[in-house]
């Protein structure tokens, strides 16, 4: 035995006299309040062009546990840029990407984007935020006045809302009542094929998993009034065990249900009802997210016949500007393509196409009345093109896509395209029931 | 609330059986990593604001040792002792220096580290979902139990728990070991007189409790998914069952795991909005009535 080492063992003593029970209680509460408001500090980066550029600021998330979101938008958008240095720029100039970390807080993502331009002479954002930070942002560029493309945020209100409007902030990205439309249009012919009758629905219990299941169920209602919501689950956001949802299903029995997890959640979900043997054995689900490359190649066992809105599939559509964003991408980036990358992808080509039709003018309203109502080609639709409507900024055309998964090899198929036509009109309805229009 | 479906749940075997089941599976995870906690308190006086991130580390310790060997043995054994290793050579190098300062210092370099680690696990196996995914052995379809399904995995996990539950408590109660443990829990500054190691002491302790958040990591890698920053929810749990159950006692953390299992699985059918509410309120309740906790001391 070694000598005891008396000065640690006295300030041991010492340690448990200072230590009581609401020390502790405190500093459960400090720490539950520190990682909530900050996880890991992502370093910087910087995806840098030659000679005289533009800056381009990104404000994004790169640490925690939707690091994915911004590393898969960061890679993304590289490609774009990297595409349009290589072509020379406009008038010689070329892009310089710099990406920041927000950590996922609004206030950061905020603070962000006003060094980014203030402090760092961006002269474009690409924001990359997700939906509570876009918001923040949005707020930003409304006093800065430069040009800004929200490429993460789904809520439909940051676009359609009109008093929420900035003349210079577009959306390159999916919307909640869009895919609300296409996804109850595709579940209520399914319902009415299969005899769906029983619905349940499982999503995470914050802002946007509710708006998102309520949007969904909503169109399912009214495509397929005969179907009946039976149960509705609520896990917490990052929950990390699912078996008591998992066995309430069981318990419940329903022929269908629609979740809006994503990410990691969707992986433990599914997997955790593997276990069980949930799917496969008279119960289907309708995803909102199930379909995201990295979320499928995570899954160790797929079942056949899930549902899940178009999120990346480098097969679809089948064409040669796909594959070529698939191989550049995936030459580049650590990650599978994204639904956030093709948005990204998608918001540099706007930027891009604005740039040259100004002749490099980097000016907020130059580059606005150029985005508006522009059509850029796009590898990820059957149409070739995407367009960003004029009245709302926002983004139409995408893939509104829904398809079945395939166990083996891996994947999702048989996609069966949305329909645009009673996408528009339906989302006149809800906007005019909103007060928006 | 819908306390009518719980009631026809628990009247029927089926459902009890799979519900109940459910709260052990959920309640012994905890019990691991709220044991790991409470032990490292107990005796070492440190409220381990890291352990999450062992968690974590211990669940992608076993997912690389899985991949390159295939082996499940071998992923349980690198996560546990891996994040055992860890945990020594971290209280020795770090935590050593703090021991009689503020309660914020463990915070401060706790934090720092939970940071590091979620960084670093980043940047070693991406910010992508990983899944370490079912052993063949355990791809089996549900055992039937009165009707209820319970996974065969899941009763392995359960099994594994209560026997590392009880060789823990067996070793604290019951061996030399665990006597030097109790009695510097007690007195330090006496056992290090009477010429025991104590620094020694001090690092195995901190790496046994290492070791149980390394292993439930373990355990919940082929059933969960693996993303940097893991650990933070299953932390805030773990201080829950830590506060319930007793600071330092491992019967009280076994106890108060099982408490919060079995609401989180009856919960769900009976008062599915009101779950973390009604932990919290046991906690409440607790905190009120018996402040040291259930199986607890004032310290």
């Amino acid at each position: 035995m070694m000598r005891p080492a008396r000065e640690e063992t006295t300030q041991m003593i010492d340690s448990k006299r200072i230590l009581r029970r609401r020390d502790l209680l405190k500093s459960a509460g400090a720490v539950a309040g520190a990682a909530a408001v900050s996880s890991v500090l992502g370093a910087p980066s910087i995806a840098r062009g030659q000679g005289k550029v533009i800056r381009v600021g990104m404000p994004t998330i790169l640490s925690g546990r939707v690091a994915i979101l911004g590393e898969s938008s960061r890679d993304a958008a590289r490609v774009a840029v990297e595409r349009f240095n290589a072509a020379g720029g406009v008038d010689g100039r070329e892009i310089e990407l710099v990406v920041r970390d927000s950590r996922g807080q609004p206030d950061e993502a905020a603070r962000v984007t006003r060094d980014l331009v203030n402090s760092e002479g961006c002269e474009i954002i690409i924001d990359a935020e997700a939906s509570s930070g876009a918001f923040a942002v949005h707020e930003v560029i409304s006093d800065l006045g430069v040009l800004c493309i929200h490429t993460c945020s789904e809520t439909s209100s940051l676009t359609a809302d009109p008093e929420l409007h900035v003349p210079t902030a577009f959306r390159a990205a999916r919307q909640g009542i869009h895919d609300a439309v296409a996804g109850g249009g595709y579940a209520a012919d399914l319902a009415k094929e299969k005899g769906l009758v029983r619905w349940m629905t499982c999503s995470p219990d914050y802002a946007y998993g509710r708006d998102n299941t309520a949007q969904f169920i909503e169109y399912l209602a009214i495509f397929a009034p005969e179907i009946e919501i039976v149960n509705q689950a609520w896990p917490k956001l990052f929950e990390p065990d699912y078996t008591a949802y998992v066995t309430r299903i069981l318990q419940v029995k329903p022929d269908a249900i629609y979740s809006a997890l994503w990410g990691g959640d969707l992986v433990s979900f599914l997997e955790q009802a593997n276990l069980y043997q949930v799917f496969g054995s008279g119960t289907t689900l309708f995803s909102g997210g199930l379909a995201d490359p990295p979320i499928v190649n995570a899954l160790k066992q797929l079942p056949p016949d899930l549902h899940s809105v178009f999120r990346y599939d480098p097969d679809y559509p089948d064409g040669e500007a796909n594959r070529k964003f698939h191989a550049d991408y995936t030459a580049l980036s650590d990650t599978q393509p994204t639904n956030w990358s093709w948005q990204n992808f998608t918001a540099v080509q706007f930027m891009t196409e604005a740039l040259k039709r100004t002749g490099g003018d980097t000016d907020g309203a130059a580059l606005a009345a150029e985005v508006k109502g522009m059509e850029v080609d796009s590898p990820f639709t059957e149409s070739g093109t995407i367009t960003m409507r004029a009245d709302d900024h926002t983004i139409v055309g995408y893939p509104v896509a829904w398809g079945r998964s395939i166990p083996e090899p891996k994947g999702f198929g048989n996609w069966v395209r949305g329909d645009w036509g009673e996408i528009l009109e339906r989302e006149t309805e809800w906007k005019q029931r909103q007060g928006y229009l | 609330m819908d306390l009518t479906a719980l009631a026809g749940c628990l009247s029927s075997a089926a459902c009890a059986v799979t519900q109940v089941s459910t709260g052990l599976i959920i309640g012994m995870l905890l019990f691991l990593v709220a044991s790991g906690l409470s032990l490292i308190f107990g005796v070492l006086g440190v409220i381990n604001f890291a352990h999450g991130a062992f968690y974590m580390l211990g669940a992608y310790l076993a997912f690389a040792a899985y991949g390159l060997t295939g082996n499940f043995v071998a992923a349980m054994i690198a996560g546990a002792l891996g994040v055992a290793i860890f945990g020594a050579v971290f209280e020795r190098v770090f935590i050593s220096r703090i021991y009689g300062r503020d309660v914020l210092m463990q915070l401060l370099l706790c934090y720092g580290f939970v940071l590091i680690l979620d960084d670093m696990v980043k940047i070693v196996w991406g910010a992508d979902y990983k899944m370490m995914g079912m052993p063949d052995s355990f791809a089996l379809p549900p055992v039937f139990v009165a009707g209820g399904p319970v996974p065969p995995y899941y009763i392995f996990m359960i099994g594994a728990a209560v026997v590392v539950g009880g060789l823990l408590w067996l070793g604290i109660s019951r061996t030399r070991f665990g006597k030097l443990v109790r009695a510097a829990a007690h007195n330090p500054q006496m056992v290090g007189a009477l010429g025991v190691n104590t620094k020694l002491l001090y690092a195995s302790v901190f790496g046994i409790g290492s070791l149980l958040a390394g292993l439930a990591g373990a355990l919940a890698a082929p059933v969960r998914s693996l993303t940097p920053g893991m650990g933070l929810s299953i932390l805030i749990e773990s201080f829950i069952v830590t506060v319930i159950g007793g600071m330092g006692s491992i019967v009280g953390a076994f106890v108060a795991a099982l408490l919060i299992g079995l609401t989180r699985a009856l919960g769900a059918i009976g008062f599915p909005l009101f779950v973390d509410g009604a932990m919290f309120v046991m906690m409440a309740m607790v905190l009120i009535l018996r402040p040291s906790g259930l199986f607890g001391r004032q310290v």
